[in-house]
């Protein structure tokens, strides 16, 4: 079948044929943009709404008051929110480093040696990745009780790390793929030591591939909610946790506002990384 | 040994904090339950027994809500096929909706690709639990739509607590997970090829199926499982969507942990659920008999680094 798509390839640069015109305003093209149009409207509808009413005065939320800040104050003024949130930053931070040195670490070593068992190494490597969230959940938190450590931060870190880390290695493996080998061994003609040539010149080139694995870590461990269920303690819950407990109990109008938040951060979390993107390009 | 200086921590990592806990549950699923629940020897086989215990062979015909047809009788044999039928077909309502949606995306001029993609980029980053909290906020009893509908003078309707809710939560969660990778995949294809197989004689069916399938698939699988993989583990939707009315496995393990404490059948069923989803995708995986080749698993990061970033 390969060998069928390399032919058509080859075929096809040999007689180039203009692009009929007529698949343009056709009815494929209609139907096309209809349901765009419509999957769009269903991804931000719902969302819009509840910035609105994020700023809505009424406490029940289903009808519109009048203009408020009042849920925002709220939020700031609400010390169990603030803890959450910073717990939430601390863990992320802890989580992106440790997952992003240990990732890029094992990226380094699959892509550069050829050892026994490298394939199953590989296989192994993607199964964080299709386990399900509530499976490394419930087994983190027996494992937890089976060493008898508590839950709390350090638990939280622990799993995170174990989450993010398969993300950042193969993040980072598809950079190591298109490094440039020869620069390295330039430097190390030139009299570089291994350290020096790891410092001002591997270190230095996998940098953006490292940034977005790091943004990518910080992410995931932000937004991430089944596997800190399980593992978070009394005093150590992060804010989609937080946000979890407030929704089951009821109407909650300052949940409509950390949400808001959530997602400006999120946005700002897609232009730093697109903005990150550009530059590299450039 | 640089190689293991390398590996070493990574490896740790993995097997401390990911493989030793799944054999410890594993093992714990054979384990009989204290009184407070919590796993104590002796070994059983009363976890798995629970699970079988009830399928009995008792062949029905109802017409009740379309055609089923059932062979055998069960509890959580119905649990089990409820949650693999119901997230089944999540991905592929979720495919036939993502799929256009990539292909509209990556047939744009490039000015408003990069918007369309911002568009997408931004439900995908934000928290999936935000994003639901969303959905069944405009959907509630007294949500934004029933307000909207009494104010026309309609009457109230239920959208929540259903299966259907819940299909409704697993596709909205689900869809920019679908759309990203399939557009990465869509986006480097060459058109050309389809004319080209076009004047070899192959009709539009054919050039998808021989051309563009085979190509597009990495898009594919990673769509699939990123879909299939959280719809059947879920949790947040059947709660937040569904009420708790409508149980599926992610759910019914969750509780087990919380609300009704039983570790060990918990373990039981999650080690059931992580065959059926390593079995689901094993199957999905192209070029299976050949193995994973280090080209198709440089190709699935290089899918995922772009879907990334």
């Amino acid at each position: 079948m390969a060998s069928d798509v390399i032919l058509i390839g080859e075929r096809s640069e040999i007689k180039p044929r203009p692009r009929k015109e007529s698949r343009g305003i056709g009815l494929g093209r209609f139907a096309l943009v209809t349901i765009t149009f419509f999957t769009f409207a269903f991804l931000y509808v719902p969302i819009a709404i509840l910035i609105a009413f994020s700023f809505n005065s009424a406490r029940t939320g289903a009808t519109w008051q009048s203009f408020s800040l009042q849920w925002y104050e709220r939020v700031f003024s609400n010390a169990r929110i603030l803890e959450a949130a910073a717990n939430s930053l601390i863990v992320a931070t802890l989580a992106t480093i440790g997952s992003v040195i240990i990732g890029t670490l094992m990226a380094m070593a699959m892509e550069r040696y050829q050892f026994r068992a490298k394939l199953a190494w590989d296989a192994l490597l993607y199964l964080p990745v299709i386990v399900p969230e509530i499976v490394m959940g419930i087994s983190l938190l027996i494992f937890f009780a089976a060493i008898n450590l508590s839950r709390g931060i350090v638990t939280l870190v622990i799993s995170h790390i174990a989450f993010c880390m398969p993300f950042v290695y193969l993040t980072m493996r598809a950079r190591l793929a298109d490094f440039d080998k020869s620069l390295e061994e330039a430097a190390q003609d030139l009299g570089a030591d291994e350290w020096t040539t790891f410092r001002r010149i591997t270190l230095p080139l996998l940098m953006p591939g490292i940034i977005s694995s790091a943004l990518l870590a910080f992410t995931l461990s932000l937004d991430d909610f089944v596997i800190s269920f399980f593992v978070t303690g009394v005093g150590s819950q992060t804010l989609p946790v937080y946000i979890w407990g407030q929704i089951r109990r009821g109407i909650t109008p300052e949940i409509n506002a950390i949400s808001t938040l959530m997602l400006l951060l999120s946005i700002a979390l897609v232009i730093i990384t697109q903005l990150i993107q550009r530059r590299q390009r450039a | 040994m640089r190689l293991a200086g390398l590996m070493a921590p990574g490896a740790f990592w993995l097997f401390v904090f990911f493989f030793v806990p799944l054999l410890i549950m594993a093992g714990i699923s054979f384990l009989s339950r204290d009184r407070l629940g919590f796993p104590t020897p002796p070994l059983t086989l009363q976890n798995y027994w629970e699970i079988v215990r009830d399928i009995r062979f008792a062949p029905s015909i109802s017409l009740a809500g379309g055609l089923t047809i059932r062979l055998f009788e069960g509890l959580y044999l119905e649990l089990f096929w409820r949650s693999i039928w119901l997230s089944l077909l999540s991905t592929l309502i979720t495919l036939f909706i993502a799929f256009p949606v990539a292909l509209f995306m990556a047939r744009l001029p490039s000015r408003y690709r990069n918007l369309a993609l911002f568009l997408v980029m931004i439900p995908f980053w934000t928290n999936f639990l935000v994003r639901t909290y969303a959905l069944q906020f405009m959907l509630r009893g007294n949500g934004p739509i029933n307000t909207l509908l009494s104010a026309l003078g309609l009457e109230p309707i239920d959208l929540l607590f259903t299966p259907a809710a819940i299909m409704l939560g697993l596709v909205y969660g689900n869809l920019p997970f679908m759309i990203l990778p399939l557009y990465t995949s869509l986006e480097k294809f060459d058109w050309t090829m389809i004319e080209a197989a076009n004047d070899l004689g192959a009709d539009m069916l054919r050039a998808f199926q021989r051309v563009m399938l085979p190509l597009i698939s990495p898009g594919l699988l990673a769509g699939s499982i990123l879909t299939f993989v959280p719809a059947i583990g879920s949790y947040i939707t059947v709660e937040l969507m569904g009420g708790g009315r409508t149980n599926l496995i992610g759910y019914a393990i969750a509780q087990q942990f919380s609300a009704s404490v039983n570790w060990p059948f918990g373990s039981a069923m999650s080690l059931l659920m992580m065959i059926i989803v390593t079995f689901r995708c094993g199957a999905l995986l192209p070029q299976r008999s050949r193995g994973i080749s280090q080209r198709s698993l440089r190709r699935r990061g290089r899918t995922w680094l772009r879907m990334s970033s």
